[in-house]
């Protein structure tokens, strides 16, 4: 499957950059190529990385990762990534998946979590971070987003969140909320979800991790947003920051009933 | 008030915080946590400081606090907003209102400039297609704002220097340089006053949107 993936979507590549396609517009040449990314998916590799990474015997204390508590107990996957972010007691903080698979590589596995966070997006440690991510992601697909207000903290992050959603800033004045604050709208030919509610199965927060057709690129959650702040001519969001914590949060919190196809593949 | 009441009422208060955390804070405690959160979360990138987020201006403020609220800004402060922004519009230094469209095309197609993987000395784009419809010829545009297609046909425009056209070409030029001197609130840039575009690229921009041999204007 996965070459003949990469052959069709080598094929619609070289057809989109030929600019004369015979009875062919340009937009129904966009939708085919849409419709050929979901052919195959090579976020698989992502996962059965992060699959095998999770059981695998690593890092200074060398151990496992499979007692680290995603939320539901000790070493239970499946069902944790549509409850994320939420509290965790024993960290006593606000946890996204990332943040808290970071957490269990340090406790677990004796990695230094400072040091893992400072790496930057696709490379060491942080490229384990995001293949674990999207296996986690994976283990939990077609099921709905239900993160917990419970706790006092998860109602202040939700809060903070929303806070940061529309907080505008930087030379172009943007906020999140500039681009998905209303429904159908798009930025050049990309469609915008809404993300001050639920978008719909699969849309928004419930598509990430992705994998990035047009980068190669998996991309975790915590890639997304600091891609979006990039977007947005915004400083640097620090990754697992309490910021981003609150902001998926929010984000969590609106998407409660989509369900989950993560990881999606993307342009 | 001396300096022992003011001791004792500030102890009252964080006794008060302290015993409230039972109950939800308060909406300017909840704006207190998010300014700290901010601090505390993001960090100068090359060329692109934390600044840009935490000194921002009243527009901003009160816009995001409006949109939070999930109510637009009262009318009273709204136009303050505006006629403020209003005064801060520089006009063309030497009353030339219309540039070169073609240079206008590139700029509105560029989205260029000013993040974090930008180099500082990238020319920076308008970013006009991102939001617009603008030529006919280009169909990758977005729809956060409205269409532009025919901007200075439907308004009327054949003669831009003419007295006929003199307010439609300043109000271009005024929403272009600032947006929020017309619309307190919008989601659209302010090109000039924040110094994303200059008024060379302003000009060209008028011209784009103008000028009757533009294929905006076909």
């Amino acid at each position: 499957m996965k070459k003949a993936s990469t052959l069709s979507i080598a094929t619609v590549l070289a057809l989109c950059a030929a600019p004369v396609m015979a009875q062919k517009t340009a937009s129904q040449g966009i939708d085919e190529y849409r419709a050929m990314l979901q052919d195959g998916n090579p976020a698989d590799l992502f996962e059965a990385k992060g699959e095998d990474l999770w059981k695998k015997v690593r890092g200074p204390k060398n151990a496992s990762l499979e007692k680290c508590d995603l939320g539901k107990g000790p070493g239970v996957v499946k069902g944790a990534f549509v409850e994320l972010p939420k509290y965790f007691a024993d960290t006593q903080k606000m946890q996204d998946l990332e943040s808290r698979l970071v957490t269990c590589m340090e406790t677990l596995q004796g990695f230094n979590a400072a040091e893992i966070s400072k790496t930057a997006f696709g490379r060491g440690e942080m490229s384990n971070v995001t293949a674990l991510a999207t296996w986690i992601a994976a283990e939990s697909k077609g099921l709905r987003f239900n993160l917990s207000q419970a706790h006092a903290q998860e109602k202040t992050f939700y809060e903070v969140g929303k806070r940061l959603f529309f907080q505008r800033g930087g030379p172009h004045d943007f906020s999140c909320a500039s681009c998905h604050g209303e429904e159908g709208k798009r930025i050049r030919l990309q469609d915008l979800p809404i993300l001050t509610k639920n978008p719909g199965d699969g849309v928004g927060f419930a598509a990430w991790p992705a994998y990035r057709v047009s980068n190669g690129q998996m991309w975790s959650m915590q890639l997304r947003l600091n891609d979006c702040y990039r977007q947005q001519r915004f400083p640097y969001p620090g990754f697992a920051s309490d910021a981003t914590v609150a902001l998926a949060t929010y984000l969590g919190v609106n998407a409660k009933g989509a369900a989950s196809v993560a990881p999606a593949i993307k342009r | 008030m001396n300096k022992k009441t003011q001791l004792v009422l500030a102890s009252l208060a964080a006794a008060l915080v302290a015993a409230g955390c039972a109950s939800a804070p308060s909406v300017a405690e909840l704006n207190a946590l998010t300014d700290k959160i901010v601090k505390a979360s993001f960090r100068d990138q090359n060329h692109v400081k934390v600044e840009r987020i935490t000194a921002t201006d009243e527009t901003n403020r009160v816009c995001s606090e409006a949109d939070v609220a999930g109510k637009p800004l009262d009318e009273k402060t709204a136009k303050r907003i505006e006629e403020a922004n209003l005064k801060a519009i520089k006009w063309p230094s030497d009353g030339k209102f219309i540039g070169d469209w073609k240079e206008g095309e590139k700029i509105a197609q560029s989205g260029r400039g000013l993040t974090w993987t930008d180099d500082v000395k990238t020319v920076n784009g308008g970013n006009c297609y991102n939001c617009h419809q603008i030529s006919k010829e280009e169909i990758s545009y977005g729809t956060i704002g409205p269409s532009l297609y025919n901007y200075g046909k439907i308004r009327g425009v054949t003669d831009p220097a003419s007295p006929a056209s003199k307010a439609i070409v300043e109000y271009t030029w005024g929403k272009i340089w600032n947006a929020k001197a017309y619309n307190a609130c919008s989601n659209m840039p302010r090109a000039g006053h924040m110094g994303i575009l200059n008024e060379t690229q302003v000009r060209h921009i008028v011209g784009l949107l103008l000028d009757p041999k533009s294929p905006v204007n076909q």
